[in-house]
């Protein structure tokens, strides 16, 4: 059976969800991968709960479903783990990095995480201390490069470079390649 | 050549612009609308010469391609659902004034209820509209139709238009790893626009339009219509394999999976066909006799071909994303079964519509079809032959 390395982030809108899963996307074209990156397609309001998702492979993907059965769950905000169920229809032995300065333990503690490898990542601190803004996705992926070894982290902090210098000055480019670089030391299973 | 992570709208504008045809008239619809966003940004930024009409309809935007097309130009556009119904009597006139015009469909369901997800209504609801119809499975092949349907439609065998679907939001928004041409390798493939019979040849003025009834060659003109559809039979597959020889992926009117020695096969279209090839390679590998032919040429109906294809199943089992109301089966179904009553061999025939406004379709349903399936091939015979899969009881 083919190997399949799936992805599902939950989110708020506003929170680059979507995006995440696009660099994630652009990180794995860059390293030869096959891929697929699709949010959960309805109305998108800034604050309400979204869903994305990413599919990874060394092989073509043909399968197009939504993912029912995630490898990595991420989450870029913690107020959502009492509102969604973000542990559904994982695996136990399945992983979930949450945004959060809290300890993991107390996440790891909770009923729905039993069984799961859970990690934290000061997600939104390191944003606020490096771009300036709110918004915790590429210390997420710093973060998912980390515990998956999906991806090299030079490999990530190359495509941000090439990603965002088509849109940013240097100061924003730098800032978001600081904030990858603490999201992967940062996460922590403690 | 370049591989890009890319939407499927996205791969199909680039298509677009790199063909840069003379007018595009569209107006933007979920899940269309990056399609005649993206285009729009290319004429606003000179990347293209294309004049870019913004229409105020569907409607008003094949309308207008038509006049267009008519005047000498290539023409394109691009809808979805409400938008394909809204342009249905613009269409028929589209095909029957022999226009090239292409059109890539970004499949969504048709109201009511109000959806925004992806079926095939609406591109299969205009199945006889006499357009030429190439579906595909992910972005890559909506890249790839939507370059080959200018050199097809402009054949001088065919000159009928073309339209090009992929699955609304399933394909047409998630992002995908797509292999590009450079835009020199497009330009040189479709080649330059050759009009016929263009409206603005003052040295050969025509009438377009005519008024053609009784005593007239009504029935004659669409007898050629019907000959020109048995035309691009051929031609569809010629472009295919020259495509297949320059770029190294070839098309043809289906493609089959592990159909050869199967007992049970499962025709699909669009996306869908993916997912059950994933299943069918799955499944095979625990010894089940099972295969997928995923058709790509719906219009003109490649009758012979699939019915040879198909010849060796005990059981075919159709999958369809639009249903027929009243009818036997979708659409799919009874064009397959109509196929296999003309052939030797009588297997059974099931249809299982699923994805109606955008349902999802899991591995698991398949595997659940593909066992009924199995029951039927060893001698029990389903009671109904229309199913639905992944729907709510209650």
């Amino acid at each position: 059976m083919q190997q399949i390395t799936e992805i599902r982030w939950h989110a708020r809108g506003g929170q680059g969800a979507v995006t995440a899963a696009k660099m994630v996307a652009e990180v794995a074209l860059s390293q030869d991968k096959y891929f697929q990156a699709f949010p959960e397609y309805g109305p998108e309001r800034s604050g309400a709960p979204i869903v994305a998702f990413t599919r990874i492979s060394d092989e073509p993907i043909q399968i197009y479903s939504a993912i029912e059965h995630p490898d990595y769950v991420l989450v870029l905000d913690p107020t959502l783990l009492d509102v969604v169920d973000v542990t559904a229809g994982t695996s136990e032995g399945a992983v979930v990095i949450v945004n959060s300065e809290g300890a993991c333990s107390e996440l790891a503690g909770r009923s729905e995480m039993a069984g799961r490898k859970v990690y934290t990542v000061p997600a939104t601190k390191i944003a606020l201390e490096t771009i300036k803004r709110a918004i915790p996705n590429t210390p997420l992926i710093g973060a998912l490069a980390k515990v998956s070894g999906l991806f090299s982290l030079e490999g990530i902090l190359e495509e941000v470079q090439t990603s965002l210098s088509k849109k940013f000055n240097d100061g924003v480019v730098n800032a978001n390649l600081e904030a990858v670089n603490r999201g992967y030391e940062e996460v922590s299973d403690e | 050549m370049a591989r890009k992570a890319i939407t499927g709208n996205g791969a199909i504008a680039l298509a677009l612009k790199q063909v840069e045809p003379d007018v595009m008239a569209a107006y933007p619809i979920t899940p269309q609308t990056e399609i005649a966003q993206n285009y729009a940004q290319y004429v606003a930024n000179g990347d293209v010469v294309t004049e870019y009409i913004a229409v105020e309809s569907e409607h008003s935007a094949m309308s207008a391609a038509i006049g267009s097309a008519a005047a000498g130009a290539r023409t394109i556009t691009a809808t979805s659902s409400q938008g394909f119904a809204l342009m249905w009597e613009m269409l028929f006139i589209a095909a029957s004034l022999r226009l090239p015009i292409t059109m890539p469909v970004i499949t969504r369901a048709l109201s009511g209820p109000i959806n925004i997800h992806c079926d095939h209504s609406d591109s299969m609801g205009g199945r006889d509209c006499g357009w030429i119809q190439l579906y595909g499975e992910d972005a890559q092949e909506g890249y790839d139709n939507a370059i080959q349907a200018f050199r097809i439609a402009e054949h001088m065998d065919v000159r009928l238009p073309v339209m090009t679907m992929i699955d609304g939001f399933i394909i047409s928004g998630a992002i995908g790893p797509v292999e590009t041409l450079d835009d020199e390798q497009v330009k040189e493939f479709v080649g330059d626009y050759v009009a016929v019979n263009s409206l603005l040849n003052v040295e050969k003025p025509v009438t377009v339009g005519a008024f053609d009834s009784l005593g007239g060659w009504y029935f004659e003109h669409k007898i050629a219509q019907n000959r020109a559809m048995e035309n691009a039979m051929d031609v569809i597959e010629e472009v295919g394999r020259e495509f297949g020889e320059l770029f190294g992926r070839e098309y043809a009117h289906f493609k089959t999976h592990e159909v050869e020695d199967a007992d049970i096969v499962l025709v699909a279209i669009g996306s869908a066909a993916g997912n059950v090839k994933t299943v069918v390679t799955k499944l095979r590998a625990e010894g089940r006799k099972v295969g997928v032919l995923k058709v790509r040429t719906f219009r003109p109906f490649p009758t012979e071909q699939i019915r040879e294809a198909l010849s060796g199943a005990k059981v075919i089992g159709v999958m369809d994303r639009s249903d027929s109301f009243g009818a036997q089966g979708g659409p799919l179904f009874t064009e397959v079964s109509a196929a296999m009553y003309g052939g030797e061999s009588h297997p059974q025939i099931y249809n299982f519509i699923y994805g109606l406004g955008g349902r999802d379709i899991f591995p698991d349903d398949i595997e659940g079809a593909v066992e009924m399936l199995e029951k039927a091939a060893a001698g029990d015979t389903l009671a109904q032959q229309r199913h639905y899969l992944n729907v709510r009881e209650g």
